[in-house]
């Protein structure tokens, strides 16, 4: 049985279709070093082609969702409620995916990737799910919406 | 059309990362830029996100250069640009334990975060908190309370997060702030409720009464946030299980009530919290396990299902569906639930799926997914054992998935999976051991190959047509490399010693080992044939079948000890500590050559660091070698008490030696000259005490009591000793820790202490208990009958003697493996102080109490006299 804790969250990150890392936040001590942190997102570099969308992985649950070239992971203790860490990973992408214009894949994350830090930031703080309402992300985050995309099109252009 | 456009430009674009090639010092000399006046937002902003994303990526920022850019960072602050401002906060919360001197943006975070801007608000608390320590909370601690009563929800989210956040190192001061976190908890944010109540958890969750308080409050009001129901389910589950629940209690009423929740994830919690209560009946479970059915989330019902077998049978067929489920997770739970939950009938059509489910496995994944693989062979470790008559069944499965390609570790665990089904199941036993020697006919892994060989030597030959396994272990002589060689060579050794008829044939084939290449196949091969040319049974199960029973390095370090000083005696061999550790772990390693590192991997063990210990004190010389130490050290004072005493006891050949380690919990004292006076109600005598000469505060020491065996009435070994601390007490300065020179004698009674017969024996390992029992022979036998009135069961007997004798249970006869038959023939083997193998047989039979037969042998006549005695 677990201690009760607001303490959800193990970590989150977001991988390319290689399985490289573009964004990843470890929140507790599960994991410590960056050199285990990669040998453990190596794991996840083919187990994740197909449609499934929950493993389990050395008393770890897992929650994940492709998008395009995006897989994105959400990290919680095998006790945890897999709805709950859900609710997280859906944040992360409805939000994402109104930042980017529905475009979450790879390149458009790297030209946003400092909403993409903001974003996660507003979603999971130290482990502990701050919002899992992704307008209340978005509008926390982005609040001048129309014109930080607009500029983002306009350089693009 | 504008999306068509834009993925062409990413085309032109090469789709490339902009982040690739970045040099960490080039992004630090970009960060100068931040110096410029007037500022530009747009680009500093980028730097930022550079400087974030090389962190991220695990690059490493040394101090200076992190300082350096921290504080070209504070410049930023002039700026008004929203996503600058919020980067900023980002980049001090990375950096606040990399950078030094981070506490210099504080007022510049407390002004935002008291400011105009709400945006700015939350973040700015955040940030703060990560920057602050114990001693600077008090100066924000003002602005921190008001902000947890903020009407704008993420500024108080954002208070409540980070104060829980503080709690890990300034409780105290966090703690001050229940009444505003109380405040909070009643806020219609969903999210601030939820945070509010997993702070005040936190802070009162040593306080039963005001947790219980907490969940009547959320009982009769409700809550709006459905993390919240997680959150308060948790706690209420965590007070039943210490409550020892009764499920009359108001606490398991909520939980059921929040199963008509109307949030999924709440219900979910609420099942999954009844599911794991302990000892919950059927009728408790059903709604929960139906509400999970409800709502189809396969993962989690598999997870409930693993848990709670006995439940969820009604629900097998759904199981079944998802065996085939495309998630290779969730079908390898289905599979290994349905085959704790599953009936016997069942099995057969199981069996087949999982083996196409395998080989799509190994084919596919398979790098990635060998832990779940070997989930599978565990599960059916379980299964073999509920239904025995399976076994065949079993046995050709997991033959196929042998012959299948796969990893050492894939192997391992199926061979681990067929030895254990033979240890259990006697019947298979030939079935078996056929299927390994074809296994190791084409095996790859050294490790699999020698441990199976060391097998079939130790339980071919006992079985009805031994002859069968030679050629298959003779082949490896030809076929193999060195290691596999010297394995097969010792197994056909263990044949020929206990099968006469083989013997000669046996003879010729080690002959033709003799020749071999290898060093290590050789002499083994050497030592063995001469061995066996005696043809007397001794010398076989002391040399052939029990190998020895020293620890390693201790005879390593023996040896030594014997060529640095040269004397006329031959060695010793029963000077030499006896390998403690039970050897189960070395039986998995069966060749010499694994079994030598083994060893020297586990540095001095426990009795070898005492030997050492002991050595060193001049009183103690000249007593032999120590036999045995007592392995948990006995407590005798309460935890809790002024003094902590535990001792350990050491038994030589005529001597005992009590090590008293000695805590001192009184700050305000230092203990001198201590020792632990002991009275005897025996015969033994005390020979003399070895002071710990200073105990200050919370520093252990340790002394010594030397005592001699009784020599008139040997068999008199378990005696009670009762103890008594005396010292001479310093009062000392708590703070500075000066002593006074005057001190005063005292004294302190220690609870009695026990020595039994266990600590004269030392429990050794021997592979062949047949063969050693013959080996001594029935010079010294003595036999007894004894009623044991107050026990109920056979195994609880011979656990109790296990532990009272404490010697070692051979060949796993401690464990019924036939439970319907009420007699149980237990082999038990020590070594008595002085290096005597002690022997004891016991057979039990249950009627309606547990009647005993003990007969014991040994070489010399006091340990069989001894045991016995202390049995009755």
């Amino acid at each position: 049985m677990q201690e009760p804790s607001l303490y959800t969250i193990k970590a989150v990150f977001i991988l390319d279709n290689d399985g490289r890392r573009l964004l990843a936040k470890y929140y507790d001590d599960t994991i410590p070093s960056m050199k285990e942190q990669m040998f453990f997102e190596k794991n996840f570099n083919k187990t994740s082609r197909d449609e499934s969308e929950i493993a389990f992985f050395g008393g770890m649950t897992i929650v994940y969702k492709n998008s395009i070239d995006l897989f994105l992971y959400v990290v919680g203790s095998s006790y945890e409620n897999e709805l709950m860490l859900m609710s997280v990973l859906t944040c992360l992408f409805e939000s994402l995916n109104h930042m980017l214009r529905k475009n979450v894949e790879k390149c458009w994350l790297l030209e946003n990737m400092d909403g993409a830090f903001l974003v996660l930031d507003e979603i999971v703080d130290g482990g502990v799910i701050l919002e899992s309402d992704p307008q209340q992300v978005i509008r926390k985050v982005n609040f001048r919406a129309d014109d930080g995309g607009l500029t983002e099109q306009s350089v693009a252009q | 059309m504008l999306k068509k456009f834009d993925k062409k430009d990413e085309e032109s674009g090469g789709g490339s990362n902009p982040f690739q090639h970045l040099e960490k010092s080039a992004v630090l000399q970009e960060a100068r830029v931040f110096n410029e006046t007037p500022i530009n937002p747009r680009k500093c902003a980028h730097i930022l996100t550079k400087i974030l994303y090389l962190i991220n990526q695990g690059e490493h920022l040394g101090t200076t250069e992190a300082t350096e850019a921290f504080f070209a960072m504070t410049k930023l602050f002039q700026s008004n640009d929203p996503t600058l401002r919020r980067m900023c906060y980002l980049t001090i919360k990375e950096m606040s334990c990399i950078a030094e001197d981070v506490i210099i943006v504080t007022s510049s975070l407390t002004k935002d975060m008291t400011g105009k801007e709400d945006n700015y608000r939350g973040p700015a608390v955040r940030a703060l908190c990560q920057i602050t320590d114990s001693t600077m909370l008090q100066a924000i601690e003002r602005y921190m309370k008001q902000a947890i009563v903020d009407k704008v929800p993420s500024v108080s989210s954002s208070a409540l997060v980070s104060s829980l956040h503080l709690l890990k190192c300034s409780f105290d001061v966090v703690k001050r702030w229940v009444n505003e976190a109380q405040e909070a908890a009643s806020n219609d944010n969903i999210m601030v409720q939820y945070h509010a109540l997993g702070l005040l958890y936190h802070v009162r969750k040593n306080d039963r009464l005001a947790v219980n308080k907490m969940i009547s409050k959320v009982t009769r009001h409700g809550l709006k946030s459905p993390f919240a129901y997680c959150m308060m389910i948790r706690v209420a589950s965590k007070q039943l299980e210490e409550e020892d629940g009764s499920r009359d209690s108001p606490l398991f009423d909520f939980i059921e009530s929040c199963l008509r929740n109307k949030h999924e994830m709440v219900v979910y919690e609420a099942a999954s919290a009844i599911v794991n209560l302990p000892g919950c009946s059927a009728k408790e479970l059903a709604p929960a396990v139906s509400g999970h059915w409800a709502f189809f989330q396969p993962a989690s019902h598999v997870y409930v299902a693993m848990k709670h077998p006995s439940a969820v049978t009604a629900c097998n067929l759904d199981l079944e569906n998802l065996v085939t489920d495309s998630n290779r997770s969730i079908a390898t739970l289905a599979i290994t639930t349905l085959l704790k939950t599953g009936s016997e009938s069942s099995i057969d059509r199981l069996m087949k799926q999982i083996s196409s489910f395998m080989s799509e496995i190994s084919d596919e994944f398979q790098g990635t997914c060998y832990p779940q693989d070997t989930h599978g062979p565990q599960g059916k470790d379980a299964l073999c054992q509920k239904y025995p008559r399976k076994h065949a069944v079993l046995m050709n499965f997991l033959f196929t998935m042998l012959r299948e390609e796969g990893g050492f570790e894939y192997k391992r665990a199926i061979v681990d999976c067929i030895i254990s089904i033979i240890e259990e199941n006697s019947e298979s036993k030939e079935t078996g051991l056929s299927h390994l020697c074809e296994f190791i006919e084409d095996c790859e892994f050294t490790v699999l190959a020698t441990r199976i060989l060391h097998l079939l030597g130790q339980e071919g030959p006992k079985t009805t047509n031994p002859s069968k396994y030679i050629r298959f272990i003779y082949n490896r002589v030809v076929l193999e490399h060195e290691e596999v060689r010297a394995g097969a060579v010792s197994a056909l050794a263990k044949f020929g010693a206990q099968n006469e008829e083989m013997l000669p044939s046996i003879l010729v084939l080690l002959k033709r080992c003799v020749m071999d290449d290898d060093n290590e196949v050789r002499d083994r091969a050497t030592f063995y044939l001469n061995v066996l040319e005696q043809k007397q049974k001794a010398l076989n199960a002391g040399y052939i079948l029990n190998g020895l029973t020293v620890s390693i390095p201790g005879l390593e370090r023996a040896l030594q000890q014997y060529t640095l000083e040269p004397s006329e005696k031959p060695f010793d061999l029963k000077s030499v500590p006896l390998a403690t550790a039970p050897m189960a772990e070395q039986r998995t390693e069966s060749t010499p050559i694994t079994a030598v590192k083994q060893p020297e991997k586990v540095a001095a063990t426990r009795q070898e660091i005492f030997q050492e210990q002991l050595a060193a004190v001049p009183e103690f010389r000249g007593l032999g070698p120590l036999f045995k130490s007592s392995p948990e050290p006995v407590a005798l004072t309460e935890s809790e008490t002024e003094y902590v005493i535990r001792c350990t006891k050491h038994t030589f050949t005529n001597h005992m030696v009590f090590q008293f380690d000695c805590t001192n919990t009184l700050n305000d004292q230092t203990l001198e000259n201590v020792t632990v006076q002991m009275e005897p109600t025996e015969a033994y005598e005390v020979l003399c005490y070895v002071p710990a000469r200073s105990l200050p505060y919370n520093q252990p020491g340790t002394c010594y009591t030397l005592v001699a065996l009784p020599k008139e009435d040997p068999t008199a070994v378990a005696c009670t000793f009762s103890c008594m601390m005396k010292f001479t007490v310093k009062d000392c300065d708590p703070t500075t820790g000066e002593t006074d020179d005057e001190g005063y004698e005292d004294e302190y009674v220690l609870e009695d202490l026990e020595v039994t017969v266990a600590d004269h024996i030392q429990k050794v390992m021997k592979l062949n208990f047949e063969a050693a029992w013959d080996e001594v022979g029935d010079e010294f036998e003595k036999e007894e009958t004894f009623t044991l009135s107050t026990i109920k069961t056979l195994e609880e007997a011979v656990g109790n003697i296990v532990k009272f004798l404490g010697m070692h249970p051979c060949e796993r006869s401690d464990k019924s493996l036939l439970p319907y038959i009420p007699v149980l023939l237990s082999s038990l083997l020590g070594v008595f102080r002085g290096g005597h193998d002690i022997l004891v047989r016991s057979r039990l039979l249950l009627l309606d109490t547990v009647t005993m037969q003990v007969t014991a042998r040994s070489l010399e006549e006091l340990p069989v006299d001894i045991i016995l005695a202390s049995v009755g």
